[in-house]
């Protein structure tokens, strides 16, 4: 029973990797950027939650209805007037630029809230569990983390298979010059797809605030285990980012359970091994 | 001229520091469809992408219905009127070949071109609506292409190598619907390898012969001779 406590603990966790990876999936798989500056981004949106939570009293739930617009906004902000000016065939000047906006958001979060770790309160939620059997309780808090997750995947295949921005999204992907003559503004096209993608960041950035401390330079180690949830579902697939997400989480529990230091260290070595059998990811492509 | 709908004057095209067009000047008419032939490299597609703005160093003039569109972007020329069934189709694989066709109507153009019209045109289309643009063979997706252009109702019609990678048979079905694809007053200019063809289909040509203008009119004003030293620069 303890380990099937763990593999479920494993999959509630996996919720909150998907959700760190969803954004990255959905940004590769419309324009190909590999954004190192993603794990900063959630790291600045649970901050921007926390200045919200701060200046208004609102529940850092509630706090989303004014965190994600936000978020959105300069998503779209940075794609319309940083990204977009580096994309082209050369790969390296999105990571170059990415990886310099991680710096520069570490240090501007750094300069606004000090180096002192932060936590989001939301009192009882955090520790509220159930229990569905005779010792395995769900926490009702990583349950919500797993729902808003499927929710968040479902809501952007749906987006991307059944709507006229999702048609746009994938024509762009395909084929950046013919989309552009099909009267699609491939700089609006991205820049809606980062603001996407934001909307999603901002989600996750609230459930990491909510459900441990974080400070100002944990953005790259949310972007390792986004990367790795990304790459074991498969590049560009959203379902398989979640499937991902949820092995990255089950190989924690484990490895933690066998040893508490091989925690981490769990998740990398089956990121390896999934790697070196299968390079593309376990369900690599976007299928409807 | 007053019923000209393109006017290029002096164009000069360029990839990097390598010019490929040198000086083009020509009107076409409304109406007319204008066969471009030439060998390859001679610079055929680089013109038809000046004119719908996706090739970024360019200089001289281009004219459309009187507005000059030199330095219009490709995203707003389908907006013009101008569409482009590109050579080799290049349909986009993860959408369906109605998800293409439907695309390509994004920009809404008065004219009678809708889906319903294109399933009449090509019937198989509809047959085949919701199966991926690549599981179809090399014609239909010739066929795909030109719906998705014709689904804008443009006033010119650019149509890049047609019969690129197409059975002899399928080439000849494909132009003999020419007619009814460029008909209601719609101009077009045809990229074309096979010149025979190219100049049966059309009533007015020109012979690039690397990036310039060789020769140009209507095709039974010259002999063979004259055209295929045109073309090949002898």
């Amino acid at each position: 029973m303890a380990w099937l406590n763990i593999i479920i603990q494993g999959v509630l966790v996996g919720g909150l990797y998907a959700l760190f990876a969803a954004g990255l999936s959905l940004i590769f798989g419309v324009m190909r950027l590999v954004n190192i500056a993603h794990g900063d981004l959630i790291v600045a949106a649970a901050f921007l939650a926390f200045a919200v939570v701060k200046a208004t009293g609102l529940h850092p739930l509630t706090s989303l209805i004014l965190v994600i617009p936000m978020a959105m906004m300069f998503g779209y902000a940075i794609q319309h007037f940083i990204l977009n000016r580096t994309l082209g065939k050369d790969i390296l000047p999105p990571l170059l630029v990415t990886f310099g906006m991680s710096v520069m958001i570490q240090n501007s979060l750094l300069e606004a809230f000090t180096v002192d770790s932060r936590k989001l309160q939301v009192g009882t939620l955090e520790t509220a569990s159930f229990p569905l059997l005779p010792g395995i309780d769900i926490g009702y808090l990583p349950l919500l983390q797993l729902i808003v997750a499927i929710a968040v995947i479902w809501g952007l295949q749906y987006m991307f298979y059944n709507t006229a921005l999702g048609r746009a999204f994938r024509a762009t992907s395909d084929d950046s010059e013919v989309a552009g003559l099909m009267g699609l503004d491939r700089r609006k096209v991205y820049a809606r797809a980062m603001a996407l993608c934001l909307g999603v960041v901002a989600l996750a950035g609230v459930f990491l605030g909510i459900r441990a401390n974080f400070d100002p330079f944990m953005g790259p180690g949310r972007l390792i285990f986004g990367f790795e949830a990304v790459i074991i579902g498969g590049l560009g697939n959203l379902w398989g980012t979640l499937i991902g997400g949820i092995i990255l989480g089950v190989a924690q529990g484990i490895g933690a359970q066998l040893n508490p230091g091989w925690q981490v260290l769990a998740g990398h070595l089956v990121f390896l091994l999934i790697l070196a059998v299968r390079p593309t990811g376990l369900f690599p492509r976007m299928n409807g | 001229m007053s019923d000209a709908i393109l006017t290029i004057e002096n164009l000069n095209g360029f990839y990097g520091d390598a010019q490929v067009l040198h000086g083009l000047s020509f009107t076409l008419r409304k109406g007319e469809t204008l066969a471009l032939i030439g060998a390859n490299g001679a610079g055929k597609s680089t013109l038809l992408k000046a004119i719908c703005g996706a090739l970024s160093r360019k200089t001289g003039r281009i004219t459309f219905k009187g507005h000059d569109i030199q330095t219009t972007a490709d995203f707003e020329i389908l907006a013009k009127g101008i569409a482009l069934v590109p050579e080799g189709r290049r349909l986009f694989p993860s959408l369906s070949v109605e998800e293409n066709l439907i695309l390509g109507g994004q920009v809404k153009r008065p004219g009678p071109w809708n889906l319903n019209a294109i399933h009449t045109l090509f019937p198989i289309l509809k047959e085949k609506r919701h199966a991926p643009s690549t599981s179809l063979s090399g014609g239909q997706q010739q066929m795909v292409a030109i719906g998705r252009a014709l689904m804008s109702n443009p006033e010119l019609l650019l149509l890049d190598e047609l019969s690129l990678g197409l059975a002899p048979i399928v080439i000849k079905d494909i132009y003999a619907m020419l007619p009814q694809i460029v008909g209601n007053g719609m101009s077009a200019i045809l990229v074309e390898q096979d010149v025979t063809r190219a100049l049966a289909s059309t009533n007015q040509f020109l012979c690039l012969q690397e990036g310039r203008i060789s020769l140009g009119g209507e095709p039974k004003a010259y002999t063979r001779e004259q055209i295929t030293s045109a073309y090949f620069g002898m």
